[in-house]
């Protein structure tokens, strides 16, 4: 029994190394980028489009309305990276329907890759939208004491997600394959049912946490101003 | 008592104890959050959309913490460098 997908190994030339994870993750974002080709080949502005499109456009819409409500101005402007998060993380989770299938979030160096693209995406965004002076100078909110507080606590909620979601789907995939040893019959199926909602949740989680930081961090020009 | 013994015996009770006394406190935890959640849904319906995502956002940080002990706890178990190394003495 192993720990997380980095295990087993596909293919070996010198020290590159093609375990499972990597081909799954290419696997999945050949998925989603050739689909999203496919389906906006040619987008049309009628009022009854095709079913994949009006698919597609709920999808946006939503998650640009969720950001929104979170309290990010422009949401446009971040629905790319922030879309990106939750559609990845939700498909890798959502494919453990398949039999035979490991979820590459279910390993530390996905998740790890992920909260640094969060830990470089929060201050790239905060710079963009207040300038370097003045985010710079919000680390020293409230008073500069805070500073070393606040730079740890950068660092540890990257930590944080990106333990929080390794811990959740590699810990629903390991139950599962103990229990498949030990009563193999209904209840196996209940905790994929379990471990369905819960990769769902934590995609949305992983998903509103990056926007909450990116929308802490806009904020330091109106709180600069006043 | 030799190493071998040692280590493992550490290791086991150590998992065991880890994942036990790690889940009581956000187990309490998200109980007083979903309970106050389920007040305050009573007092504003109106503004159940957000009580419900901040809830579960809550619930998710809360939970982390169980996450932290399960992942520790399995390290001890599958992923254990000491008993790797003490493993991989004896084998010499």
């Amino acid at each position: 029994m192993h720990l997380s997908s980095d295990a087993l190994i596909l293919w070996q030339h010198g020290f590159v190394k093609l375990n499972v994870t990597i081909v799954t993750t290419w696997v999945l974002m050949l998925v989603m980028v050739v689909g999203a080709k496919l389906v906006t080949r040619n987008l049309e502005h009628r009022v009854d489009i095709s079913r994949w499109q009006s698919l597609l456009e709920v999808v946006v819409v939503t998650i640009r309305n969720q950001i929104g409500e979170v309290g990010l101005q422009h949401p446009e402007k971040y629905l790319g990276f922030l879309g990106t998060l939750f559609l990845f993380i939700a498909l890798s989770n959502f494919c453990t329907i398949f039999p035979g299938y490991e979820p590459p979030t279910g390993s530390l160096s996905t998740t790890a890759a992920l909260a640094l693209s969060v830990f470089v995406a929060v201050p790239l965004f905060g710079i963009a939208e207040s300038g370097l002076g003045i985010f710079l100078r919000s680390y020293t909110k409230p008073t500069f004491i805070m500073l070393p507080f606040n730079i740890i606590s950068e660092l540890s909620r990257t930590l944080a997600l990106a333990i929080r979601l390794f811990g959740n789907i590699m810990s629903g995939a390991m139950i599962l394959a103990i229990l498949l040893t030990i009563t193999p019959f209904i209840f196996p199926i209940v905790m994929t049912m379990l471990g369905l909602l819960t990769g769902m949740v934590q995609a949305y989680i992983f998903a509103i946490l990056a926007t909450v930081y990116i929308a802490a961090a806009t904020r330091a020009r109106e709180e600069a101003s006043d | 008592m030799d190493s071998i013994t040692l280590i493992a015996m550490a290791s086991i009770i150590t998992a065991g104890l880890t994942i036990a006394i790690g889940g009581i406190a956000p187990a309490l935890g998200e109980g007083r959050a979903v309970s106050t959640a389920l007040s305050s849904l009573a007092q504003q319906p109106d503004a159940s959309t957000t009580i419900t995502r901040t809830l579960f956002v809550g619930l998710a940080m809360i939970e982390s913490i169980a996450i932290y002990c399960f992942v520790v706890s399995m390290i001890l178990i599958f992923a254990n460098p000491f008993w790797d190394h003490v493993i991989a003495q004896v084998a010499k």
